[in-house]
């Protein structure tokens, strides 16, 4: 009798050791939603605010779980920015130019066209993933070196695509992405839950995420226990380009525009948030479930921060000395086991 | 004959040998190129570029890389030029010094969280550039300094030339050549800057043998912001204002730089002549696509091309069997 309930308690404790993660995040915001409250309850506790961030942060959200993919195998994508205005960018030109819409054009045309222009801006991101991927899994490039290039190559297509401005004149549908509802919740959040369950389900029930996690646990040694570790860093990285840019879908749809310096701020975001969540950036630990409730956290933050009128700039200190005091509660903790 | 192999083999002598077939090129597709004002505004393109790679290399030799440099660079002229119109003080050198203690303190915090915690240089200077920017816009001011507000004593010490031929030559020229030199005595000569080397090489072994890491990451990571720093400074005297917001990208054109001279992301290879060659090669690529009548906008994606490529070559000198 005794014997079990000492296997309950240190069944209990493994559960919190490893899901200790994830607890602190809830605990951390937990504790930003209701000091937000305090301070502003009668902005930031109203519908319109939690309606509004659920249009805002699913771009964010995306982005930085391709960006925790590609710390999976110890590497990191410096390009999902540059990827994801590229294919909001390419879809403006092939709405605008390639193939703008016909006068009497019925609703189907019109549909067929956001099809075609969404199969076109995640093919992008599919390509670009896999230039990526190639450039660190064959020709092994260091992933810092490796998507700071490509990601410049990206930014500067952009360029030249648009030549500076911002590409307008998207389609209603293509819009629908970014503002639309679908049973009263926002589109954006749907496809961001969409994503959150199938990378989730791809990184804990297939052999490709367990080959993913083991990769960066030790890559070494995944390569003597005779794992395909090129392919697996390659699909990795194709996998998060593709995420850039469907991310890349979705602002451009919100804004109903895009431009190559769109979301240059999201890069270190994006980081800070996998990292927050639980993603250890030198490889081989890292939970979808994590990075979600990060993101959320933060926009909370940010919100709250930006009802007080404190101007973007100080935001964007608060995001580094946060990262930075994450990562040191990180270590603390760590040295403590 | 060896030796001659040998010599090639060295990363530096293929940067120079690609730099001349490049100036080749570039001069025979528009021979003004070659004219000495394009030239002298090369190597002035070259001055402040070229400090900050050398505060880069300083860094990728000990194994660490550094994306927030720019961010000091700008926090240490922005402030030292308001310092001083808020002083009425006109000099050079102590506004230089300044500027140069500014960069090192932000350094040395670099180099507190990567000792102290151990943490990955790469999120630790992520996060620094974003708070020192962050701090900069946000409570000292987002407005720039224009020619009518910035310290004449600042304008005509970065404006000095020297006539040769008829062209001007930027005398700032010899302040980053002179900064090199220093760099090189410092990297090759001295004990402390083996101990770099050593550190990048291994980390762990580099202790063993008795060296004093401790003192070697706050050394490295306090070099690069002070070089920082100064470059910030220079920058700004150099084209006359201070615009809280500049140097935005340049971590990507620095490191790049320094990449292609053949340093190794991985540390412990890496050298001053390289890195003048690789800065001198981006700038001219950089600055020669108008002369070869290229569109501007092509200059984001010439400048990936290059870094990717330059990156390729290295991996593959530095390829291992297995891992």
């Amino acid at each position: 009798m005794k014997a079990r309930s000492m296997n309950k308690l240190t069944d209990l404790r493994r559960f919190v050791n490893r899901d200790n993660n994830i607890v602190q995040l809830l605990i951390i915001t937990a504790v930003i939603f209701v000091l937000m409250s305090a301070l502003e309850p009668n902005k930031f506790l109203r519908y319109y605010n939690f309606e509004s961030i659920s249009f805002i942060f699913p771009e964010l959200g995306i982005v930085s779980i391709a960006m925790m993919l590609a710390m999976l195998t110890g590497g990191i994508d410096l390009s999902v920015i540059g990827i994801a205005n590229l294919a909001g960018i390419l879809a403006g030109v092939f709405f605008t130019r390639l193939y703008p819409a016909a006068p009497e054009a019925g609703a189907a045309a019109e549909l067929m066209r956001v099809v075609a222009g969404v199969v076109l801006a995640l093919g992008v991101g599919l390509l670009a993933g896999t230039l990526n991927g190639l450039l660190i899994a064959k020709v092994r490039i260091t992933p810092i070196l490796a998507t700071l290039g490509t990601g410049q190559i990206f930014t500067g297509l952009c360029m030249v695509l648009t030549g500076g401005p911002a590409i307008v004149g998207f389609p209603a549908w293509w819009g629908f992405i970014g503002n639309g509802k679908i049973l009263g919740i926002a589109v954006p959040l749907v496809l961001f839950l969409v994503v959150v369950v199938v990378i989730a389900a791809m990184l804990t029930k297939t052999p490709f995420g367990l080959n993913l996690f083991l990769i960066g646990t030790n890559p070494r040694a995944a390569v003597f226990a005779g794992l395909r570790t090129e392919r697996m860093v390659l699909y990795s990285y194709m996998l998060s380009g593709t995420l850039a840019a469907l991310a890349g879908i979705v602002l451009s749809g919100r804004t109903n525009a895009a431009k190559s310096d769109y979301g240059t701020s999201y890069l270190l975001q994006a980081v800070l948030i996998s990292v927050l969540g639980g993603t250890n950036p030198s490889g081989g630990k890292g939970t979808v479930l994590g990075v979600s409730i990060a993101v959320i956290a933060l926009m909370l933050l940010a919100s709250g921060f930006q009802m007080m009128r404190f101007s973007n700039h100080l935001i964007d200190f608060i995001w580094g000395g946060f990262l930075l005091l994450v990562m040191v509660i990180n270590v603390l903790r760590n040295r403590g086991k | 004959m060896t030796s001659v192999s040998k010599l090639l083999r060295r990363s530096e002598a293929a940067v120079l040998a690609i730099l001349i077939v490049v100036m080749i090129v570039i001069g025979v597709i528009n021979p003004a190129f070659w004219q000495a004002d394009n030239l002298f505004n090369l190597l002035r393109a070259n001055v402040v570029i070229g400090i900050m790679a050398l505060s880069v290399l300083t860094v990728m030799i000990s194994g660490g890389i550094d994306v927030s440099f720019p961010a000091f660079a700008v926090a240490a002229m922005y402030l030292t030029v308001i310092a001083m119109n808020a002083m009425g003080y006109q000099g050079v050198v102590l506004p230089f010094i300044g500027a140069t203690v500014i960069g090192l303190l932000c350094g040395l915090a670099n180099a507190f969280f990567i000792h102290t915690f151990r943490m990955i240089p790469l999120i630790v200077t992520l996060g620094s550039a974003s708070v020192v920017r962050g701090l900069l816009l946000g409570l000292v001011g987002t407005s720039i300094i224009n020619i009518d507000r910035m310290p004449p004593s600042l304008i005509a010490f970065g404006s000095s030339t020297a006539e040769i031929g008829g062209s001007k030559l930027s005398l700032m020229i010899f302040i980053y050549l002179g900064i090199a030199v220093l760099m090189w005595l410092f990297l090759t000569r001295t004990m402390a800057g083996r101990a770099i080397f050593a550190y990048g090489d291994d980390a762990e072994s580099a202790k063993r043998v008795g060296f004093n890491t401790r003192r070697t990451v706050y050394l490295v990571y306090g070099l690069a912001g002070a070089l920082a720093g100064f470059a910030g400074l220079l920058h700004a005297s150099m084209i006359w204002l201070a615009n809280p917001r500049d140097f935005v990208g340049y971590e990507l054109d620095v490191i790049a730089a320094v990449v292609l001279g053949g340093a190794s992301i991985f540390g412990g290879r890496g050298s001053v002549f390289g890195t003048i060659l690789g800065v001198f090669m981006l700038t001219l690529i950089k600055n020669s696509l108008i002369i070869m009548r290229i569109d501007n906008t092509w200059q984001g994606v010439v400048v990936g091309c290059v870094i990717v490529i330059a990156t390729a070559l290295t991996a593959w000198r530095d390829r291992k069997a297995l891992v």
